[in-house]
């Protein structure tokens, strides 16, 4: 089915219906309830996870299965992003040429720097990309500021052109559309003391991101993605076998550029700006985070990171000393005083901080990520043990050596 | 004409020179065995046709065409398969997909783009693979994770992986270096398996002469970057120069 | 002309910390085979160490002056600094004014002991695990470390004023025969400049004429064999580790005048000495120092008027183009050795 075996469509169904129901699985606790604020079924922040979902799965396609670090990977993001605010500035607030402007730009971005950058490998790769990055991000501050509206970032305004729908200018700043469905338009429905959040610019994103997840499934699947992982396990023999490895990592480099560039085109439909911090390096950073914290090299991983990453990005923002302080009433204030002090430390603006132990912890003892936790204690349950090399590869060390 | 000719080949590092004058021919089916002690230069000629390494003076020619010049993924598409000291193997990869991708560089070339295509759909190249491993007495380890594999185990499996991309040349470089006499014994009887089965046109750098002897239809032997003298194995055995090419390295080693 | 050496000048303070850092990274990947991303959050801490004992300094006690009023005619309470308490007034003040300088004090011991716990703690089990592994960890360590400091010392930077004496300019161009007011160049910068050379000679120094430094130098050329000889090197790199740490530290902190620090700094010098370092060459020391002065003061040429009309932009992104063209076409960088990691 869909060229996938059983197994596989049944995940992508699983995928799919868990997407489609996340505005009501995201949101269990009752309004009001002392537990609603760890509800995630905000249009804003699922268009998030579904947008960097889709994000890490391109990069996964890379960094998981050749094993290749880039650190550069916000840079077609970010061009992404402008292309599409281009297109709405100049041609339409229709998102769907913005989308593909946005993936256009973003792999012929990737063409180029990957064409040059893949002319070395390890660490001299992960070197290249970076200095790439930052050279883009410099250049989007200052010298491109025609084309990116430096510090500022790039912003709809009325006294733009809009070729296609010029005529319907009303005085305010449009709304981004799929063909007059405007992505901010959202429909709630009360049930069950929950108010449920059905928001277009959320079911674009997500249908888009099992659609992206879909393809990257029947890449890894393919003889293209086994030669992929040849690359990661052996470029010696490769070569000695008759294959030669660069265009393999090249294309898959522009895939995943490809896969940032339709990111950043989302972003942009979502909220129609633009700015070059998208572009940074430590943005590069937490795209390689979400994908081992999630674990690298696996269909889900990426995703679980990224969700795993927005919600608690989410979450943690908002809990400060008032709420530790609820939450610790029930201790006497001997321990409650030192013990919101301590959790405040990784919570409210500490959340960078829990992050950054958090995947230290990650490196150091799961290698594998999250879908490797959860492998274990799967394997803690139940003791009959299916090897199944498909479905669970062994994990390999992130190399490209 | 031998399907590898080798005209006059010579090499320079620097001041050394570790190849001269070599002239080596091939003939198709037969296995020719390349000799010599430490430093005489076999793998310099190895590398000279592999691509690894272009010779200064000289034309390496396979199958009538010029290797020289060429990358090694082009070499190996032209027809020559090479197995290595170390067996190079994908270590990460289950043993059946380790053959069933030379397989597929045979079948497509250097690059496709096949995205779009299942692996577990391509019944041609499965069976192939399959057969190969099942060949080599592999069948039951296919689902291993290459990287698992006992040492004498991954030799086998490079073997396959070059076998079934059925090579007009398969290029051996010590194929025993560093194993013990069980493995080596494990070695030669596979090689000669494998030649017993199937016609097969074997290069083999060795620099123990004792694995090639009852291997080997030919003979080189290279002494000090140029050839001391090629002939059929029986009488290499009790060629003068030969002894004192290798007593003459024993001597320095003491 | 003077544009041109009032360029070059500017670009050697910036080329000191660039060096100064690559220095510190060379000396980790050369002895220990680790890429070390935390290493720029280690030369931020070192700028912290300014702000500590600036604030150390001055620390005070409240005391009420019977000679001052304040507006509402009440005797003012003043802050007085302990350290003027003890030392009297005046050596109290012009300690206070010393504090950078003085910073040394602290940052030495304290970057040896990050240096000691991060190498003994976490670098030490990544030794055998791949390049990518390493600089994964080592990122999220650096994202940790920032992340303290900034809970400590909050987001904004913190103004840490060079001495008086050394806060003024100096004409250089004077000396050398050019007009009053062409080549007027900050004192400080001079005196981080002649601080690095300390530095780097001091490094170097070490390696050459001591046993130990003869042993790293070895171990950096070929580790294994060390290894075989019986001598611990494990040891001696975890110190060596303290002292590229410490470097790092003390770069920052005399840098705190010339740039106040903040959080994050450590990231923005970090991507810079990365590429100072690959242009030098992998795990060559006088490659890592060469270069990071080159690139300093290329990158203040870029930032020249007439180089920028030409190219605009091009002081944004000289530092990157060359390190692409070196990797490029020089992979082992100016002064470095054939092959290091490289498959």
């Amino acid at each position: 089915m869909l060229g996938l075996e059983r197994k596989d469509f049944v995940f992508l169904i699983v995928v799919l219906a868990l997407t489609l129901a996340a505005p009501i699985l995201l949101n269990p606790f009752p309004e009001n309830s002392a537990l609603a604020q760890f509800n995630a079924g905000y249009p804003d922040l699922m268009q998030r996870i579904a947008i960097f979902a889709i994000f890490a799965v391109g990069f996964n396609i890379l960094f998981g299965l050749t094993g290749y670090l880039s650190f550069g990977h916000a840079a077609f993001l970010g061009a992404g992003s402008y292309a599409a605010m281009w297109m709405f500035k100049l041609l339409s607030m229709n998102i769907l040429p913005a989308i593909v402007l946005s993936v256009l730009i973003g792999g012929l971005f990737s063409l180029l720097i990957g064409y040059v950058s893949l002319r070395r490998s390890g660490i001299y790769f992960s070197i290249l990309t970076l200095a790439f990055a930052q050279m883009s991000f410099n250049l989007a501050y200052s010298v491109l500021t025609p084309l990116t509206n430096g510090e500022t970032g790039l912003q709809l305004a009325l006294t733009d052109p809009r070729v296609l729908d010029a005529a319907n200018n009303s005085g305010s700043l449009p709304d981004t559309a799929l063909f007059g469905l405007a992505m901010n338009s959202t429909t709630k429905v009360e049930m069950l003391g929950r108010v449920f959040q059905f928001n277009v610019g959320y079911y674009v994103c997500g249908l888009i991101s099992v659609l992206m997840f879909y393809v990257a499934l029947r890449i890894f699947r393919s003889p293209f993605g086994m030669m992929l992982r040849a690359v990661k396990s052996n470029q010696n023999r490769m070569n000695y076998t008759g294959l030669s490895p660069r265009p393999y990592t090249l294309a898959a480099f522009v895939i995943s550029g490809m896969y940032a560039g339709l990111a950043g085109g989302l972003m942009a439909s979502m909220d129609p700006l633009a700015g070059a911090e998208r572009m940074q390096w430590t943005a590069s950073g937490e795209v390689v985070l979400m994908t081992i914290l999630g674990g690298a090299g696996t269909m889900l991983g990426p995703v679980l990171g990224a969700g795993f990453i927005k919600y608690f990005e989410n979450i943690f923002s908002k809990i400060n000393e008032t709420v530790l302080h609820g939450w610790f009433s029930a201790l006497p204030h001997a321990i409650q005083d030192p013990l919101v002090w301590l959790a405040a430390r990784f919570t409210g603006e500490g959340w960078h901080l829990t992050l950054g132990v958090l995947f230290m912890l990650v490196v150091i003892f799961l290698p594998g990520g999250l879908v490797e936790g959860g492998q274990r204690i799967g394997g803690l349950f139940r003791r009959r043990k299916t090897d199944d090399p498909e479905h669970h590869p062994k994990r390999a060390p992130h190399v490209a050596e | 004409m031998g399907i590898l000719e080798v005209k006059n080949v010579g090499k320079r590092f620097g001041g050394l020179q570790a190849l001269s004058e070599v002239n080596l021919s091939v003939a198709e089916n037969t296995v020719h065995a390349i000799i010599g002690p430490n430093g005489a230069g076999k793998s310099t000629l190895l590398n000279c046709l592999v691509g690894k390494l272009i010779p200064d003076t000289g034309s390496v020619l396979f199958d009538g065409k010029s290797v020289l010049g060429r990358k090694p993924h082009e070499i190996n598409q032209m027809g020559i398969s090479r197995v290595f000291q170390t067996p190079e193997i994908f270590g990460d990869l289950t043993v059946l997909e380790n053959v069933m991708i030379p397989c597929f560089a045979r079948r497509d070339g250097a690059f496709r783009m096949h995205a779009f295509e299942r692996v577990k759909a391509e019944a041609g190249i499965l069976e192939q693979a399959e057969k190969m491993l099942s060949d080599l007495r592999m069948l039951e380890k296919a689902h291993l994770h290459a990287g698992t594999l006992s040492r004498g185990d991954k030799r086998r499996l490079e073997m396959a992986m070059c076998l079934v991309q059925e090579p007009k040349l398969l290029l051996l470089d010590e194929p025993t270096a560093g194993m013990a006499r069980a493995d080596t014994n494990n070695t030669i009887d596979l090689l000669k398996e494998i030649k017993a089965t199937r016609p097969i046109t074997m290069a083999i750098i060795e620099h123990d002469m004792h694995v090639v002897f009852s291997l080997a239809d030919r003979i080189t032997v290279l002494a000090q970057g140029t050839p001391l003298v090629e002939d059929v194995p029986e009488n290499i055995k009790g060629n003068p120069k030969v002894r004192e090419a290798y007593l003459g390295e024993t001597q320095d080693a003491e | 002309m003077d544009a041109i050496i009032l360029q070059t000048l500017n670009g050697l303070d910036k080329g000191s910390a660039y060096a100064l850092i690559a220095l510190g990274l060379t000396l980790i990947f050369g002895t220990l085979g680790v890429v070390n991303f935390a290493h720029g959050a280690l030369f931020m801490i070192g700028a912290f160490c300014a702000v500590t004992m600036q604030r150390i300094l001055n620390l005070s006690y409240t005391v009420v002056d019977p000679s001052k009023k304040d507006f509402l005619g009440n005797p003012l309470k003043v802050q007085m600094p302990y350290v003027e308490h003890w030392f009297g007034h005046d050596a109290g003040a012009a300690i206070i004014n010393w504090s950078v300088p003085l910073a040394i004090l602290l940052a030495v011991p304290v970057m040896l002991l990050i240096g000691f716990a991060m190498e003994r703690g976490l670098i030490k089990h990544f030794y055998k695990r791949p390049h990518a592994d390493q600089i994964l960890v080592t990122f999220g360590l650096a994202i940790v470390l920032q992340e303290i400091i900034k809970q400590i010392y909050g987001a904004n930077p913190i103004p840490t004023p060079a001495p008086s004496q050394l806060a003024g300019s100096l004409d250089f161009g004077l000396l050398i025969g050019f007009p009053a007011n062409t080549i007027v160049y900050p004192l400080w910068r001079l005196v981080y400049f002649l601080f690095s050379l300390g530095i780097i000679g001091a490094v170097f120094a070490f390696l050459q004429f001591t046993t130990f430094g003869m042993v790293v130098r070895a171990g950096m050329a070929d580790r294994e064999t060390v290894g075989l000889l019986g001598i611990n090197i494990d040891r001696r790199f975890t110190l060596m580790f303290g002292i590229a740490a410490a470097v790092a530290g003390l770069a920052g902190a005399m840098y705190t005048p010339i740039n106040s620090p903040n959080y994050h700094m450590g990231m923005d010098f970090l991507v810079i000495s990365f590429v100072v370092v690959v242009v030098g060459g992998m795990g060559s020391l006088p490659g890592a120092v060469a270069a990071g002065f080159l690139l300093g003061i290329l990158e203040a040429y870029a930032s020249l008027n007439a180089v920028k009309d030409l190219v605009p932009g091009i002081d944004q992104i000289i530092i990157y183009l060359i390190a692409i063209a070196v990797l490029l076409t020089r992979p082992r960088g100016l002064m470095g050795r054939k092959g290091v990691m490289e498959e």
